[in-house]
């Protein structure tokens, strides 16, 4: 009972610290919110305003037909350049697509000759050379055989295959990035605010205070925890109510509570590495580095921003033990596939084992913590 | 050297504030030249604002303030008088570096005041021969103690010959026989300098006896001027102290009395505290070397000692703050255990600096440290309620705590250290810097606890005549304790009048320095000296010199010593180097693999509601490429919803009943596939791919069917990939890691560097020195654009030797950006330093500024090209922007000068841009 009433009181005193901060609270609704939403719709991953030039050495009805399809919000208008300038253009990464049609490619496509139209495509561009070159493709294809055919499609094939976009029909991909940047930012200031704390309180003295009282590193690490947790909690629900779902006007397909329960137990994950990390730190700039080692592969490769089935199978063993992939993989789960507890259980599980074995590590390292500082 | 009118500095209608705060009030004074000028009084009473301006450290609000016989608001007469003042600020070589050696730290100042090699070495031979600091030359600063620490600031100070030494607080916090030995020094320097002025603040009245005028000064107000017998003889006191308790508005005053202790009564019963052979190392340094103490209960111990003589350590093993290395200490008679919480109940304890909650307010600290002790409310309203009471804090209950004076918080922090009634109260340095009414009131509710609640006090201090009050001191020096006894006794052993002396004469003793000062500093004639001091005119002389000083606008030595400071500091922080190299290797290591947009080894299942042989031919399309693997065939929808939902499959297909019927029939029928779009670009791919299989199986399906190769389209479409065939993310990622790592590393090493600068308070040199901030801010950067090139250096092996990713354009191209690159991204740290005063805000600041771009505007995931709004307008105006393009150009794109000349000469165009800006927001005077 002493025990609670403890870490209840400890946790009121954190939580008017963090009050007077108006820094850092200015930092945390920045994050939450503007930071997010530049974050989430600066960036498409649907082919948007690709640079495209044309090399047209046919000057064809057909030819013409075909640069006037590359529209807009696809493509940038496409410019018209001589064969010569096709390795400049590319090298200086002016353009991500030359095409070339080739002369007399209408006279030839009439004559059933099947002449082939060349696209190059700036393949260092991994992300949009790829997307794009099956749109420029499709185009290609199709006005050829509106062309030809007089349709837009060929005859009937004995086989269609319907595609079906499940979760996001559109694939907004805003709503994908905002969910991915909430869950990074929440990473990030779980583990600086709670860090920073514990440093703060070491380089203040006041750590000392508490060591001296009759409480327990649990109470005292319990209360950074929960105080710090509840701020990101809110902080976290409020963007993704206002910001997420809001204004980039993601349909959450599950349960939000059970998302904000997920949330919670993320946090205790996240609060104990950040506290762990600081008493691992002798100095604020030491503790800057960790953050940035720590946080980095987080934000990276947890597949919040690049697929984790294409990482190396060591990396992808290594991520599995980490929390955040965790954290993504039951995001994605409940708000867009509108999955429940029985399908994340095992994540969650993951999450508060871990994040159980890093604060008792944590705790174990608080005296020790001190008798570093006074080195 | 005196100014025409015999004044060193004047200053009229002089204001200072801070925020709504004022340090001075419309203060007018003349400081005469010529001789040691000493401002008293207690902690906070605007002595060290005033200073700060005197020296130009501080930038003058409000009034006129002439120093050296010019206008000190004047940017040029700054500079002109500049190398002809010297500032030593308050605390203990808080501008030195305490990672540099004693001859790195004198060094260093010297090439600040562009000294040639030959001058600096003689000088700083001389001035270590001088302090006695000459066999400690290679120790790191942070090794000295406090003693040390102030003559080595000294030595600094003196570098380059000052008319006007301006010293802070030189002695607080040093043991008596330093602070005689100082004293000492600063006699021997005036002596071989009869021009130069010094003006000191203290707060030791003792000390400020033996200066040759003094300023008293209270609540930002002189209270009189004069000299010592004179302001002695004008209050009718017989000491200065009691003098300066005199000259304090009635208002304050009242309460004071001095404080009467009355005999200790012996108490029965085990000692409160018993320490034996206690020991206490870190590393290879000693702290507490073998102690033995016997407290009795009730009594008030004191404890006297230099800081750094292992003072503060031997109170936190007695609380169970730190683990002793060897040897026993006992609290009752039980030893003490970390673990165990009973015996915290029956301990207060006091920490060096104020360390209750500033944000919270008195009231609030007070209930908090009651409910952490478990004292039932009632109890604790009580309690809280007699302490208000008995410490004079009613009325102050709603003050945020660090909003109050110095005296009222250490009364607070009593309080607070007595709440749950302890019976042993461990106060280290309560009472240091705290004026002496308030340092009298404090004893008085110290006599209480001890002679009338029985309460075992053990209190550490400067102040000797706190020390006489303790029933019995113990004086410490070294980690080791020299003598405990009654201070009468000590007195009585060593002959002495005063405890002072007897100290001094146990000092002398251990550290066999009993040689008379005279022998030690030797005075040595003017013309020995090196430099233009030798020549008679000396105030021409150093005037000419001085010249030489400020001609130069942009000294290469004066960058170079902060360039060297710089490197040494790095160099000597093995952690930071550490995570520096082997995280940036690291990390590229990770990043360089496991960033990657192939999308390969997609998870799928079917529901074949066929099961026929036509049905298996469609689904082997899909089994044989790295794209897909696949998964055991789904029962029913449920099944197939229930593998989406969990984001193990990343799609699904379905092949309809009588698919097999109606193919060899030539009916239409259609597959259905259903693709995970929570991934949108994963989703994107995934529908190319299958557009891909399907077409190959319709293609072997015709091939089957009427024995033709291939379906005839009216034209082809062939796409090359140029420069990276196989479309691996590799070619494009390695480069790009690097520009990554090349940003978010250095950057934030630079702003802290900075920031650092600023929080430990050695930012003052760039103030008082003849140092500009251009060459402040260039010779930060150049170690740490070095150490962004070694970085470079190691991650291009990597690249190339580990992951094979060969530069197949110029790599001079590549070195030479990379180089621009990391003047630019350090840049970047130099930016968000100058904005931001703490560490905490730097890194912060510098990680959002640099992360957030870096990774989602800069290239690396969608060309900076195809963005819009504010996400081009940032792509654009980030410097990673245009290194990735060169970087992915020279390595993947087989790329030379030439073709990269643009990119370049952009990136180039930040490293003026941020070094103007930066250089704008650094101000060369506080606040």
């Amino acid at each position: 009972m002493h025990r609670v009433s403890n870490i209840w009181y400890l946790g009121i005193k954190e939580l008017r610290s963090l009050g007077h901060d108006a820094v850092l609270l200015g930092l945390v609704v920045f994050a939450f919110s503007y930071a997010i939403y530049s974050l989430a719709t600066g960036i498409s991953f649907e082919l948007r305003n690709a640079s495209v030039a044309i090399v047209d050495e046919d000057h064809s009805r057909l030819s013409n037909d075909i640069v006037a399809a590359l529209l807009s919000p696809q493509f940038k208008t496409p410019e018209q350049i001589a064969f010569n300038d096709i390795d400049r253009r590319l090298d200086s990464g002016r353009d991500t697509f030359i095409l070339n049609i080739p002369p007399k490619f209408q006279a030839d496509v009439s004559a059933g000759r099947s002449p082939t139209v060349q696209v190059n495509a700036d393949a260092t561009a991994i992300l949009q050379a790829g997307i794009g070159a099956g749109y420029i493709e499709q185009i290609v294809t199709d006005e050829v055989n509106k062309f030809y055919y007089g349709t837009d499609t060929q005859p009937d094939p004995p086989v269609a295959l319907r595609l079906h976009i499940t979760f996001n029909e559109n694939l907004e991909s805003s709503w994908f990035m905002g969910v991915a940047w909430l869950i990074n930012i929440v990473t990030m200031l779980a583990i600086v605010l709670s860090g920073a704390a514990v440093i703060r309180e070491r380089e203040h003295g006041t750590l000392d205070h508490l060591l001296v009282m009759p409480l327990s590193p649990f109470e005292i690490a319990m209360a950074k925890v929960w105080a710090n947790g509840l701020v990101i909690m809110i902080a976290a629900g409020l963007s993704l109510m206002i910001i997420v779902r809001g204004v980039l006007g993601l349909p959450a397909a599950g349960s939000l509570m059970l998302f904000q329960m997920s949330v919670m137990l993320y946090l205790f994950f996240a609060t104990a590495m950040g506290i762990l990390l600081g008493t691992v730190a002798r100095s604020m700039p030491q503790f800057g580095l960790l953050f940035i080692l720590v946080v980095l592969p987080m934000v990276l490769l947890s597949g919040g921003y690049t697929p984790l089935e294409s990482m190396p199978r060591l990396l992808q063993i290594v991520m599995q033990a980490v929390p955040s992939t965790h954290f993504v993989k039951i995001a994605q789960a409940i708000l867009f596939r509108g999955a429940g507890l029985d399908i994340i259980w095992p994540n969650l599980a993951v999450i508060v084992g871990v994040g159980g074995l890093l604060f008792v590590l944590a705790l174990s390292r608080f005296r020790a913590s001190i008798s570093q500082a006074a080195g | 050297m005196n100014e025409p009118n015999g004044l060193a500095a004047r200053l009229t209608d002089v204001t200072h504030r801070y925020g709504a705060v004022s340090a001075l009030d419309n203060v007018t004074l003349d400081l005469p030249a010529g001789i040691i000028v000493g401002l008293i009084g207690p902690d906070g009473v605007g002595k060290s604002s005033l200073l700060g301006l005197i020296a130009g450290a501080r930038k003058l609000q409000s009034g006129q303030a002439t120093v050296l016989g010019g206008d000190i608001s004047d940017a040029r007469h700054r500079r002109a008088i500049c190398p002809r003042v010297a500032y030593m600020p308050q605390g203990l070589g808080s501008n030195l570096y305490a990672e540099l050696s004693v001859a790195e730290n004198v060094d260093f100042f010297a090439r600040l005041f562009d000294q040639a090699a030959a001058e600096r070495a003689a000088r700083i031979d001389e001035l270590l021969l001088n302090t006695g600091l000459t066999e400690f030359r290679d120790r790191p600063a942070r090794k000295l103690s406090g003693g040390m620490k102030q003559k080595l600031g000294l030595c600094c100070a003196l570098i380059h010959d000052p008319d006007l030494l301006i010293l802070d607080e030189p002695t607080t916090g040093v043991d008596p026989l330093s602070r005689r030995q100082f004293w000492e020094l600063i006699d021997t320097m005036r002596a071989r300098r009869p021009g130069m002025s010094v003006v000191v603040a203290t707060a030791y009245m003792e000390e400020a006896e033996r200066f040759d005028w003094l300023v008293a000064m209270d609540g930002g107000h002189v209270l009189a001027a004069g000299n010592a017998s004179t302001l002695k003889a004008r209050m009718g006191a017989a000491t200065l102290e009691a003098a300066f308790v005199a000259l304090l508005p009635e208002t304050a005053r009242a309460g004071y009395r001095a404080v009467d202790i009355p005999p200790r009564q012996s108490s029965p019963g085990a000692p409160a505290i018993v320490a034996r052979g206690l020991t206490r190392r870190f590393d290879d340094f000693v702290a507490v070397d073998h102690i033995d103490l016997t407290i009795e209960r009730g009594e008030i111990f004191g404890f006297l000692g230099s800081n750094g003589c292992g003072k503060t350590t031997t109170m936190k093993m007695l609380t169970g703050l730190l683990p002793a290395t060897e040897g026993e200490a006992l609290l009752f008679g039980h030893s003490i255990d970390a673990a165990n919480i009973d015996m915290r109940r029956r301990v207060g304890y006091m920490s060096q600096s104020f360390s209750l909650y500033g944000e919270l307010t008195v009231r609030q600290n007070m209930e908090l440290h009651a409910r952490l002790f478990q004292i039932p409310a009632d109890r604790a309203k009580t309690r809280i309620a007699a302490l208000v009471g008995d410490f004079h804090l009613a009325g102050l209950l709603d003050e945020r705590s660090d909003r109050l004076p110095l005296g009222i918080r250490q009364r607070l922090s009593l309080a607070v250290a007595v709440i749950h009634e302890p019976e042993i109260l461990i106060l280290d340095e309560p009472t240091s810097g705290v004026d002496p009414i308030a340092r009298e009131e404090f004893w008085a509710l110290l006599a209480d606890l001890s002679r009338n609640q029985g309460v075992t006090i053990f209190i550490s201090t400067h102040f000797m005549n706190e020390a006489a009050r303790c029933d019995r001191v113990a004086l410490m020096h070294a980690g080791r304790i020299l003598a405990t006894a009654a201070p009468t006794e000590l007195i009585r052993a060593r002959g002495t009048v005063t405890l002072e002396e007897a100290f001094i004469a146990y000092l002398e003793e251990a550290t066999d320095q009993a040689r008379p000062a005279a022998e030690r500093f030797a005075v040595k004639p003017e013309a020995d000296i090196q430099a233009g001091s030798s020549k008679p005119d000396l105030a021409a002389s150093v005037i000419s010199g001085h010249m030489a000083v400020t001609a130069a606008s942009l000294s290469p030595r004066r960058l170079i010593a902060y360039a060297r400071c710089e490197m040494l500091q790095i160099l000597r922080d093995p952690v930071r180097l550490a995570i520096s190299f082997f995280g940036t290797a690291l990390l590229m290591l990770i990043f360089g693999y496991g960033i990657t947009f192939d999308v390969e080894h997609l998870t799928f299942a079917v529901l074949d509601r066929d099961q026929t042989p036509e049905s298996r031919n469609y689904i082997e399309e899909f089994a044989d490429t790295r794209y897909f693997d696949q998964r055991a065939p789904l029962a029913d929808y449920a099944a197939l919803d229930r593998g989406l939902k969990s984001g193990k499959l990343s799609f699904a297909v379905e092949i309809p009943p009588d698919f097999g019927r109606d193919v060899k029939r030539g009916t239409a029928t259609e597959v259905s596939a259903w693709i995970d779009g929570a991934m949108p670009f994963r989703a994107e791919t995934v529908q190319g791919y299958l557009n891909g299989v399907h077409l190959s199986y319709l293609t072997h399906l015709n091939l089957r069917m009427t024995g033709a190769q291939t379906r005839w389209q009216p034209a082809q479409v062939a796409t090359r990939d140029r420069y990276n065939q196989d479309f691996k993310s590799i070619y494009a990622m390695v480069p790009s890691v690097i520009g990554l790592l090349l940003i978010f590393i250095p950057s934030i090493l630079m702003a802290l560097s900075i920031v650092r600068e600023k929080e430990l308070g050695s930012i003052v040199n760039l103030y008082v020195t003849p140092v500009s901030r251009l060459e402040f801010l260039l010779g930060k950067q150049l170690p740490y654009v070095g150490l962004a090139m070694v970085n470079y250096v190691s991650m291009v092996m990597l690249a190339v030797f580990l992951f094979q990713v060969p530069v197949k354009g110029s790599s001079l191209t590549l070195t030479l950006a990379a180089l621009i690159y990391s003047i630019a991204t350090t840049g970047l740290g130099l930016l968000v330093s100058a904005f931001t005063t703490t560490q905490v805000a730097a890194l912060f600041g510098t990680a959002i500024l640099t992360i957030l771009p870096g990774l989602q505007f800069s290239g690396l995931i969608m060309p900076v090209s195809s963005l819009s709004g504010i996400a081009a307008t940032i792509g654009y105006g980030f410097p990673t922007t245009y290194f990735l393009r060169i970087s992915v150009g020279t390595f993947t794109k087989g790329l030379g000068f030439a073709d990269l000349t643009g990119n370049l000469l952009k990136l180039a165009a930040f490293v003026p841009v941020l070094t103007v800006v930066s250089l704008l927001l650094l101000p060369k005077q506080d606040r």
